[in-house]
C-alpha cells in the first residue's frame, strides 16, 4: 500500500464521491478513491458516523420565560416592595443561571449586534429569541426603570458582588469617562453592520469567568474590572456597557421608577451617602445660583457650538474609518494580498494562501474591499456625528441646572438597585432601621452630630459610622 | 356624590412632553423590535463546516468558546481504506506500525486502531479526546481517502448566534445549516461493495458487530 503521493491534494479531493447530507447542491462528482473499499470476509459491517442533534431551540424559549420572570420580579421588588435584600437574591440568582449555567450567553447586551446587523443586512435573520431578549428589557425600563441593571444582568450582578469600599470619583472624570459606552455603541453597531465582527462579545471581560475558561488577556481584563469594582462600584455598567446607553434612554422616560422614598421627602439626608454609583441627585435650593445673563450667554455658545462639534466628529470618525476597516477580515486580506505584491519578499499567511488556494478572483476581492471601506467611511461620518452631537448635549445637560428641591434618583442612570430604600426613614417598611442602637440610627446622628459616639462598639455600621464623618462633611450642600 | 368624580389630573407642560417622549420612545422601540422580529429566523439553524472547503488550519481547536472545540474529527467508514498504515494514525515516518505514543500523529490519542482483518484496520475517533486540531486530516486527504475531515458536533456545541471560529475561518468553510439536517457528511455512493447501510440523520448511534 504505498501511496499515491502524485496526486495532488486537490485531485484527492474530487477523487472522492461526496454525498452532502441534506444539501442536495454540494456533490462534486468521482469514482477513484486512492484506496478501493476492503471487501471483508469475516462479515464486518459498516458503521455509521454518529450525528448528535443539536438542543432543540426550546431551550432558548425556556430561557426568555426566565428572563421575563426575573425582569417581572424585580420590577415588582424594585417599584413595589423597594426591597434591596429581595433584590440582591435575584442578582444571586440570575447570576448563577444566565452567568454561570448559561455561560453568559445569550445576552441583551451582545443581542445589540445581532439586532443592528439584522436591521443593516436583510439576509441576515436574526434568531426571534434574541430579538425578544434585546426589546424586553428595554420595554421593562421605558415601563419601571433599569430593573434589567438591577439584579437580572450577569454581568451587572458579578460586578455589584464585589462592591465593598466605593469611592466617589470626581465629577468632571465621571462625565468624561460617561462618553465611553456611546462610542462603543456606535462601534459595535458598526462592525456589527459590516460583518466585522462582535466587540462587544469578544471584549465581553466577564465571559471568561462565566465559563470558566478563557484567553489569558481578558480574563486579566475581568479580573481587572472585578478589583477596581471593589472600590469605583460597577465600573463596566457605568463606563462602559453599550446596553446602558438605550436603557438609560428608556428609563428617562419610566413610567414608574424606583424611589428613595415612598412618601414625601423629608430632607434628612440619610441616602446620600448610600448610593456607591452617586446617582443621587441632591437639592439644590439653597444654593446661590449664577448671574442669569451668563449663564444665557454660555447657553448660546454650547447651540452655536453644536453644529461644529458634529462636523468635527464626523471629520474625525471618517479620518479613522481607514483604520477601523482594517479590523474587517476582507479588508485585512485584501490589504495583505496587496503587501504581498508589492513586496514578494513577505511571507505568505495563512490566509492569502488560503484566498490563492481558493482561486477567487483578485477583482472580487478588491471591489468587495472597497465596498467595505465606503461603508465604514460612511458609518465613521455618521458615527463621529452622533458623538459630537451626544457630546454638546451632555455639555448643555451641565450648563442648565433644574430647581430640585428634594433628594431624587437620576432616572437615566439608576440601577435600580435599591440600596437608598432602607436609608430612608419615612418608609414604613425600613422604619426599623432607625430604632435606638441600629447601624443606621447611628449613622444618622453621627450625620445631625459629626462627634456623636454610638454607644455599642460592635458590628459593621458603627464601624461606617465612626469612619465616615469626615467624608459625610465633604458632602455636605452648601446650605440646607 | 361629587366626591366620586375624580377631579382630572393637572396636566402641566412638563408632564405633557415628558409623556408624549414616552409615547415616542416606546413607539420607536416597536418599530425596531417589529422590523426585526418580522425578519427573525424562524426555524432554528445551526453552524456546520463544509469538509470541501476546510483547509485544516487548526483555527477550529484554538477559537471555539468551548473547550475543548465542539469542532471534532469524524470518520466515514464508507469511504475509509481501512489501511494498515493509516497515515492519519501513524507520524510520517513512524518507527513500527503499532499504538506507541511515538507512533501515533494524533496528540491526544484520540483515534482507535482496532484489528478487523488482515490487513484491514478500523479508526475510530474518540470524541471525548479530540480535539478539532486537523492534524491527522491533512494527511488523510492528502495521500488516503479523505474519510477524515471536521464536522461540528451539536452536542457540543452551544451554537453561539456569532461563532468565533467562523469569524477567523480563513476559506469561509462555516455555514449555517437547518437544525433538522444538522450535518455535511461523507458518505460514499454508487461504488460495488458499497454496504447495505440506511443513511439517516436520526440514527445516533453506529451499527456494530
Amino acid at each position: 500500500m504505498r501511496p499515491l503521493t502524485f496526486i495532488s491534494k486537490h485531485l484527492a479531493v474530487l477523487s472522492i464521491l461526496l454525498v452532502v447530507l441534506g444539501n442536495v447542491m454540494a456533490e462534486p462528482a468521482a469514482d477513484v478513491m486512492n484506496f478501493p473499499q476492503p471487501e471483508f470476509t469475516s462479515g464486518y459491517d459498516f458503521p455509521l458516523t454518529t450525528v448528535p442533534e443539536p438542543t432543540s431551540d426550546l431551550r432558548e424559549w425556556i430561557d426568555v420565560g426566565v428572563l421575563f420572570i426575573v425582569l417581572s420580579i424585580a420590577s415588582w421588588l424594585a417599584v413595589k416592595r423597594r426591597s434591596r435584600r429581595g433584590l440582591f437574591w435575584v442578582m444571586v440568582f440570575s447570576l448563577g443561571y444566565f452567568g454561570f449555567y448559561k455561560q453568559g450567553c445569550v445576552c441583551p447586551i451582545g443581542s445589540i449586534q445581532n439586532v443592528a446587523l439584522s436591521l443593516f443586512d436583510t439576509n441576515y435573520a436574526v434568531p426571534m429569541t434574541v430579538t425578544i431578549f434585546f426589546v424586553m428589557p428595554l420595554v421593562f425600563a421605558l415601563l419601571f426603570g433599569r430593573v434589567f441593571c438591577s439584579s437580572v444582568c450577569a454581568l451587572g450582578a458579578i460586578q455589584d458582588l464585589v462592591v465593598i469600599k466605593p469611592i466617589q470619583l470626581p465629577k468632571k472624570l465621571t462625565m468624561a469617562l460617561s462618553m465611553i459606552p456611546y462610542v462603543y455603541l456606535g462601534l459595535a453597531i458598526l462592525f456589527a453592520a459590516t460583518k466585522t465582527g462582535f466587540i462587544i462579545c469578544r471584549y465581553d471581560p466577564f465571559i471568561g469567568f462565566f465559563r470558566l475558561n478563557g484567553n489569558a488577556p481578558y480574563l486579566y481584563l475581568g479580573a481587572g474590572f472585578l478589583i477596581a469594582g471593589t472600590f469605583i462600584a460597577r465600573p463596566y455598567c457605568r463606563f462602559f456597557c453599550p446596553y446602558g446607553v438605550l436603557l438609560g434612554f428608556m428609563s428617562r422616560f419610566a413610567w414608574k421608577h424606583l424611589t428613595i422614598t415612598p412618601s414625601k421627602c423629608i430632607d434628612c439626608r440619610l441616602c446620600e451617602v448610600s448610593c456607591p454609583f452617586d446617582y443621587i441627585e441632591k437639592p439644590n435650593t439653597g444654593l446661590a445660583r449664577e448671574n442669569r445673563q451668563t449663564g444665557v450667554k454660555r447657553l448660546g455658545l454650547l447651540f452655536a457650538m453644536m453644529p461644529v462639534m458634529i462636523i468635527l466628529g464626523g471629520w474625525i470618525g471618517h479620518r479613522m474609518s481607514i483604520p477601523l476597516s482594517s479590523y474587517n477580515n476582507t479588508v485585512f486580506l485584501a490589504e495583505q494580498v496587496l503587501a504581498e505584491r508589492i513586496n514578494p519578499d513577505l511571507e505568505e499567511t495563512l490566509e492569502t494562501q488560503t484566498y490563492r488556494s481558493m482561486g477567487t478572483s483578485e477583482d472580487e476581492l478588491m471591489s468587495n474591499a472597497i465596498r467595505i471601506r465606503k461603508i465604514m467611511n460612511m458609518g465613521g461620518w455618521v458615527l463621529g456625528g452622533f458623538l459630537g452631537l451626544v457630546f454638546s448635549i451632555k455639555l448643555i445637560g451641565l450648563s442648565v441646572s433644574r430647581e430640585q428641591k428634594d433628594y431624587e434618583v437620576i432616572k437615566p442612570s439608576c440601577f435600580s438597585c435599591g440600596r437608598c430604600c432602607s436609608y430612608c426613614p419615612s418608609d414604613d417598611m425600613h422604619r426599623l432601621n432607625f430604632m435606638p442602637g441600629t447601624p443606621t440610627y447611628n449613622e444618622a446622628m453621627s450625620l445631625r452630630d459629626p462627634v456623636y459616639i454610638p454607644p455599642e462598639q460592635d458590628g459593621k455600621g458603627d464601624a461606617e459610622g465612626e469612619g465616615d464623618p469626615a467624608k459625610k462633611g465633604e458632602k455636605k450642600p452648601a446650605a440646607v | 356624590m361629587a366626591e366620586l368624580v375624580k377631579e382630572p389630573e393637572k396636566i402641566t407642560r412638563f408632564t405633557f412632553l415628558r409623556n408624549g417622549m414616552r409615547a415616542f420612545v416606546g413607539l420607536m422601540l416597536g418599530v425596531v423590535g417589529g422590523w426585526t422580529a418580522f425578519g427573525a429566523r424562524k426555524k432554528n439553524t445551526v453552524w456546520q463546516i463544509d469538509p470541501m472547503k476546510c483547509v485544516q488550519c487548526e483555527h477550529c481547536s484554538t477559537s471555539c468558546v468551548v473547550s475543548p472545540s465542539a469542532v471534532k474529527c469524524v470518520q466515514s467508514y464508507s469511504i475509509c481504506g481501512y489501511c494498515q498504515l493509516c497515515f492519519g494514525y501513524f507520524q510520517p515516518e513512524a518507527p513500527e506500525l503499532t499504538s506507541a505514543a511515538e507512533n501515533q500523529l494524533c496528540p491526544t490519542d484520540a483515534i482507535e486502531r482496532v484489528f478487523v482483518e488482515d490487513p484491514y484496520w478500523e479508526y475510530n475517533i474518540l470524541e471525548d479526546r479530540c480535539i478539532g486540531c486537523a492534524k491527522c486530516i491533512q494527511p488523510c486527504e492528502m495521500f488516503g481517502n479523505a474519510s477524515f475531515y471536521l464536522q461540528v458536533r451539536h452536542d457540543v456545541c452551544v451554537n453561539c448566534n456569532n461563532c468565533s471560529i467562523a469569524m477567523q475561518c480563513p476559506s469561509d468553510a462555516w455555514v449555517r445549516l437547518p437544525a433538522d439536517k444538522p450535518y455535511m457528511l461523507k458518505h460514499k455512493q454508487a461504488y460495488p461493495m458499497e454496504p447495505q447501510i440506511e443513511l439517516s440523520l436520526t440514527a445516533h448511534l453506529p451499527k456494530r458487530k
